[in-house]
């Protein structure tokens, strides 16, 4: 079971607290982009074996969004932080580096 | 290859059984072949057999990374059935259901095929209309199924509790030629057939890159060498999306963990299958005597073949509500097998971006079903470029919105 950290409430709590959200970091193509680019940002995922980053939804405690840096191989969380940003924040890419050397992610690494 | 019959074991029993052969050979790989499949599931070994039976295609390598159906084809609650709502989906699901009535026959190989009913419980008033509706389309698609009253879930599986307070069984969909089969024995015997018409299963040999030219693909970077291939097949469920990865494109998948997990065995009590969809649980006894459930899929992408616990606590507590003889009962096992989910909850089975390279992917949590047929319309794709059981499963339903909506047919367990 996972265990999570609300950025804004700091509530330490397992899973079933909190509700996933898929991937995190898409950028909404606007009406001026082609039929690939928005058919790629409405259905195309990273889905990595490796490092990933998610947005989560602490459903059952203040219900604000949040995102996660965390391994779907070895299910290790490697922080939390607030979803108004468009990457992730230097800390915790400093944190995955020491944990997964060479990671890469999207444009991200 | 000797074939199985009872002049065999007769023939055996008087010479101490020494002179049974190994299934399948598994030779060194070679440095061509006509086309390779990767991944040696239920679909991957379906797919290879059907290219060299229906077409004529018998230079062919299967590769897999670990051992034959160790993925989910071993992992899976082994249920047949093909009520689907969308025509598609009733297409190629009732496909592989009619061919698994005769599969042990065709490769001279009990797969142990029972077709002792599947049901799939209403237990809100949302799923009695739902229900009738894929029972009416269902007899427009060919499909055998029928709506049943309370009282005959109650005659076909006399365990249940019909009146639970919480989740009364309203009636369910009926589908008396769904069941469950031997799934470890529907990969040996493929891969014996496959094996015999002289194609290489080569196992523990994981590909790890794929090498394309000027947009066609070449061939394979295995653990093994390099391969060259004509065509490519690539049928790894789970792993969709790093394969995928490595030929330069991306997926509309997620994987994610589906749970499972048998009891202590116990005498016969159920020839049917259950599956309460409100309560994602899903039932059935083997013939060994354990209670085989399964479960719903964890929400968040996982590639550890375990998953979450409260999701096996959910599943439990729901079935023991509708099955209270199974509340005192042990559980022996549990495990969890990746899943590919697409968006729409239908499979992939389509050419990509790189030419001769096709994908065979998205079952999701209901692929073992689909076995037969998504090799024989696998193969026709691969073989011919096009085939009618798996064009309306192409890559470009979901940029043009041809989605095959079995997410709201099914509920949540396939």
């Amino acid at each position: 079971m996972l265990t999570l950290e609300c950025p804004y409430c700091g509530v330490v709590a397992e899973e079933t607290e909190f509700s996933p959200g898929g991937e995190a970091h898409l950028r909404r193509e606007g009406p001026d982009s082609g039929e690939e680019a928005f058919a790629a940002y409405l259905f195309e995922r990273e889905n990595p074996a490796g490092v990933h980053f998610e947005r989560w939804r602490h459903s059952s405690g203040c219900g604000k969004w949040f995102h996660a840096a965390r391994n779907t191989v070895t299910l290790e969380v490697y922080g939390t932080y607030p979803a108004q940003t468009f990457e992730p924040p230097e800390d915790i890419r400093r944190r995955i580096s020491e944990r997964v050397p060479g990671w890469s992610w999207r444009e991200f690494s | 290859m000797k074939r199985y019959s009872v002049f065999a074991v007769a023939r055996e029993a008087l010479r101490h059984h020494a002179g049974w052969r190994r299934a399948w050979e598994s030779p060194a790989p070679e440095r061509r072949y006509d086309a390779v499949i990767v991944g040696a599931g239920g679909h991957g070994l379906a797919s290879a057999y059907y290219l060299g039976k229906n077409h004529g295609i018998t230079n062919v390598a299967v590769l897999e990374k670990g051992w034959l159906g160790g993925g989910n084809t071993g992992r899976n609650t082994t249920i047949i059935r093909s009520n689907y709502l969308q025509d598609a989906s009733a297409a190629i699901y009732e496909k592989a259901r009619a061919l698994y009535e005769t599969l042990s026959q065709e490769l001279n190989y009990n797969v142990m095929f029972s077709p002792r009913g599947v049901m799939m419980l209403a237990q809100t008033q949302h799923e009695v209309r739902g229900y009738r509706r894929t029972a009416h389309a269902n007899a427009l698609q060919g499909v055998s199924t029928r709506f049943i009253d309370p009282q005959e879930v109650k005659r076909l599986c006399p365990i249940m509790s019909i009146e639970g307070p919480r989740y009364p069984v309203l009636g369910a969909l009926w589908q008396s030629r769904g069941g469950t089969a031997r799934h470890d024995a529907v990969a040996w015997g493929y891969a014996r057939a496959c094996s015999e018409m002289g194609m290489h299963v080569i196992e523990n040999c994981e590909v790890t890159g794929i090498r394309t030219e000027d947009g066609e693909v070449a061939g394979v970077s295995t653990t093994h060498g390099e391969i060259d291939c004509g065509k490519l097949g690539v049928v790894v469920a789970g792993h969709s999306g790093r394969l995928a990865a490595m030929a330069g494109f991306r997926l509309p998948v997620e994987s994610v963990a589906l749970q499972a997990l048998v009891s202590e065995p116990i005498k016969p009590c159920m020839d049917v299958v259950v599956m309460a969809n409100t309560v994602h649980g899903y039932m059935s006894q083997s013939d060994k005597g354990e209670m085989v459930i399964g479960g719903g899929a964890d929400g968040f992408n996982n590639y550890t073949q375990r998953g979450s616990f409260h999701h096996i606590e959910e599943t439990v507590r729901a079935l023991c509500e509708t099955f209270p003889i199974i509340s005192r009962l042990k559980m022996l096992r549990q495990w969890g097998g990746i899943v590919d989910m697409t968006g729409d909850r239908s499979p992939i089975l389509s050419k990509t971006p790189v030419r001769n390279l096709f994908f065979n992917c998205g079952w999701g949590t209901g692929g073992f079903k689909a076995i037969p047929g998504s090799g024989w319309g696998f193969a026709e794709l691969m073989a011919r470029g096009g085939s009618p059981l798996c064009d309306e499963f192409s890559l470009g339903r979901f940029r043009e919105g041809r989605f095959i909506d079995e997410s709201v047919a099914a509920g949540v367990a396939h």
